[in-house]
């Protein structure tokens, strides 16, 4: 089978609220996916249905053809949208941590990868500015030879030379062999690394496509095709 | 660079490679940068640039040797046809746009024959 992930009717109600409305969606192996929309539009509550942190209230989840468990949280490297490091840790403490949890972490990859993003292994974790924790948390998430990786705003709130750090670093990483699947609202920055792209709104899926195509198609960027989708 | 017109980015790119081809900037036998080498350069999906170099091979304008990399092509007539095509759409920009503030061709001919006798001198 072509696709790393498959969803089928997936929904996911908090109380009353509905995050995930009968979403469907298949993405395919080696491609770099964006998954669209505002603040609030169910995009982390998907990637944490993907990665095991929540369990869906109705609907099939399988990664690489298999039900979220074991298996998959070892084939996918996730990076979250907040620091989950613990502040008297040092760089090396956290690559050592991850050494020990993950068996596909590389850190000879990982040395490069903070060599590119200018990180020293001995600085400590609570002296980082907010684009060093997000190139970091990024090094240790791409530092893994995994199937697919889940990036959750990976260039939210950094400036642009960091963030033009982040995108060379997901550029580099990139092969056939794995996935990569991308949320942001900052659109105009990411879109032009997207493959494919997923508009979610209110918890459903609204379009999704070829990013070449749906400019070819539309004859816009993906940037405007957003506006256009949400701006009401 | 930034992508902003409303073509897809493969096209953008692959104006941009002929315009570098047709200014000398990349003259024939010369070596592209790799896929990857542009892709970050120009910060794009890695499969967008392998588009437009797949376009740009079937237009014939550039040839790929096995490990070796994709080179421009040494045809001479590709290239005076490149530079032509090229050509001919500034010109048909240039009319449209005089025609839309309310030129005509003879008042055009005239313009350009001023300004083309001017710089001889």
């Amino acid at each position: 089978m072509n696709n790393i992930v498959e969803i089928k009717n997936l929904t996911k109600i908090y109380y009353d609220k509905i995050a995930l409305d009968n979403l469907n969606l298949k993405i395919k192996k080696g491609k770099v996916v964006g998954i669209l929309g505002p603040n609030g539009s169910g995009k982390t509550t998907l990637i944490k249905i993907l990665t095991g942190l929540l369990r869906p209230t109705s609907g099939e989840v399988l990664i690489d053809q298999q039900k979220i468990g074991v298996y998959t949280k070892s084939i996918i490297s996730y990076l979250p949208d907040r620091n989950y490091l613990y502040k008297w840790m040092k760089i090396e403490d956290a690559c050592r941590l991850f050494k020990d949890f993950y068996a596909d972490f590389d850190a000879n990859r990982f040395a490069e990868l903070l060599d590119f993003m200018q990180l020293k292994e001995n600085m400590k974790i609570d002296t980082l500015s907010k684009g060093m924790h997000e190139k970091l948390n990024l090094a240790l998430a791409l530092a893994r030879k995994a199937k697919l990786y889940i990036l959750d705003e990976p260039i939210a709130g950094v400036d642009p030379v960091a963030r033009d750090q982040i995108l060379d670093a997901i550029i580099n990483n990139y092969n056939e062999n794995s996935s990569m699947l991308i949320t942001t609202h900052l659109v105009s920055e990411m879109e032009n690394i997207l493959d494919e792209v997923v508009f979610l709104k209110e918890g459903r899926l609204v379009s999704k496509g070829n990013a070449e195509q749906l400019r070819e198609e539309k004859g816009k960027q993906i940037v405007e095709i957003y506006k256009e989708i949400f701006a009401q | 660079m930034q992508f902003d017109s409303n073509l897809p980015i493969y096209t953008q790119i692959i104006n941009l490679l002929k315009t570098q081809i047709a200014a000398g900037k990349l003259s024939g036998g010369d070596k592209l940068p790799s896929v990857r080498e542009l892709a970050k350069e120009l910060k794009v999906n890695p499969n967008t640039i392998q588009r437009s170099y797949q376009e740009l091979e079937r237009e014939g304008l550039v040839f790929t040797q096995r490990g070796m990399g994709t080179f421009v092509t040494q045809e001479q007539t590709k290239m005076q046809a490149l530079k032509k095509s090229l050509a001919l759409e500034v010109v048909n920009n240039f009319v449209t746009n005089m025609h839309k503030l309310g030129f005509n061709n003879k008042e055009i001919f005239t313009m350009i024959a001023e300004l083309v006798g001017e710089e001889k001198k």
